[in-house]
């Protein structure tokens, strides 16, 4: 059961993926080509030979912008999403029936917007997404510490708060407000002690980090709205055949 | 609302953790390692040379919120 639960999760993976793929073609890559054409106008002014770092966007590219915004999105988006559907089917496997007292498909749409809330959006309110140009390369070990911190911070006070949902003798709904209002007061006390990272040069647009920033989280809500939706179909066809199928 | 009663109700039975774990476990481990690739290789660190990986996921790199460069 697990088994045939995780190729759901992985399949629909693949279907977000997919979508997120068209969604950063079309709303993404507009600020990052933005973005890329800034740092090319900075790189042409003060790059001084032999300080380049071996990332460059510009002469000598090992992958063509074509490739990065067409084949390698694509990868991108397709493996990270799939990846994301097979861990998202053990999350729904733990939640469901144990923590969710629902159906499959409303279980995979809460998963889901836990998933966005506690993986995307939070971590990204603190360390928001940055467009090309943006970001020291000295510092990219101390950003991807602190971003994956704050993701394994935020899943942690996530598991917290279904501790106290599970514990508090309330009826489901306050018990539910008190595992979110426990999720919530921990991660303003994690987002207020870890330190800020701003990176944004002075020059750098207002304007086209704002696209890129919408455009970032909006992806994440069409991959978590799609594993969500996609996911609860195929695992209520699988553990509830009956209603799964009967025409409404 | 004329829905259908004949829906069972749903009391699924959880899926005994004892079961789950090794799944969890190994495909976890699996689907991070993968995760690891799109996100993070040949940026904050590097099993392999060069910098193509990087490169070639860039765009998604970006777009999905990861510390690119």
């Amino acid at each position: 059961m697990i088994g045939k639960l995780l190729v759901s999760g992985l399949i629909a993976g693949f279907i977000a993926g997919v979508l997120a793929f068209g969604t950063a073609r079309v709303w993404g890559e507009p600020s990052v080509d933005a973005a890329i054409a800034l740092e090319e106008a900075a790189a042409a002014h003060d790059h001084a030979p032999g300080t380049a770092p071996d990332h460059s966007h510009g002469e000598e590219e090992l992958v063509s912008r074509e490739t990065q915004a067409g084949m390698g999105l694509f990868t991108g988006t397709a493996v990270f999403c799939t990846a994301l559907g097979g861990l998202f089917a053990l999350a729904f496997a733990f939640l469901h029936g144990r923590v969710i007292p629902l159906g499959a498909r409303a279980t995979a749409g809460l998963t889901a917007l836990a998933g966005f809330v506690t993986v995307s959006l939070v971590p990204a309110l603190k360390y928001p997404p940055n467009p090309p140009a943006v970001g020291a390369l000295e510092t990219i070990g101390t950003r991807t510490g602190l971003y994956f911190g704050l993701i394994v911070a935020s899943l942690a006070a996530a598991a917290i708060g279904i501790k106290i949902l599970k514990s508090v003798r309330l009826q489901p709904w306050h018990a539910a407000i008190a595992g979110c209002a426990t999720y919530a007061v921990l991660m303003l006390a994690a987002g207020t002690i870890l330190p800020a990272v701003n990176e944004v040069g002075p020059d750098f647009p207002a304007d086209v980090l704002w696209q890129f920033r919408t455009a970032s989280i909006g992806l994440h809500a069409v991959i978590w709205t799609a594993l969500g939706l996609v996911f609860g179909e195929l695992a209520a066809r699988q553990l509830e055949p009956d209603t799964g199928l009967r025409p409404a | 609302m004329t829905h259908s009663t004949t829906a069972p109700a749903i009391h699924a039975a959880p899926i005994p953790l004892r079961d789950l774990a090794p799944w969890a476990v190994f495909f976890g481990l699996l689907m991070l390692v993968a995760l690891y690739f799109v996100t993070t290789e040949q940026g904050a660190a590097a099993l392999t040379e060069g910098g193509y990986v990087h490169e070639y996921v860039h765009d998604a790199r970006h777009l999905l919120g990861f510390p690119c460069h």
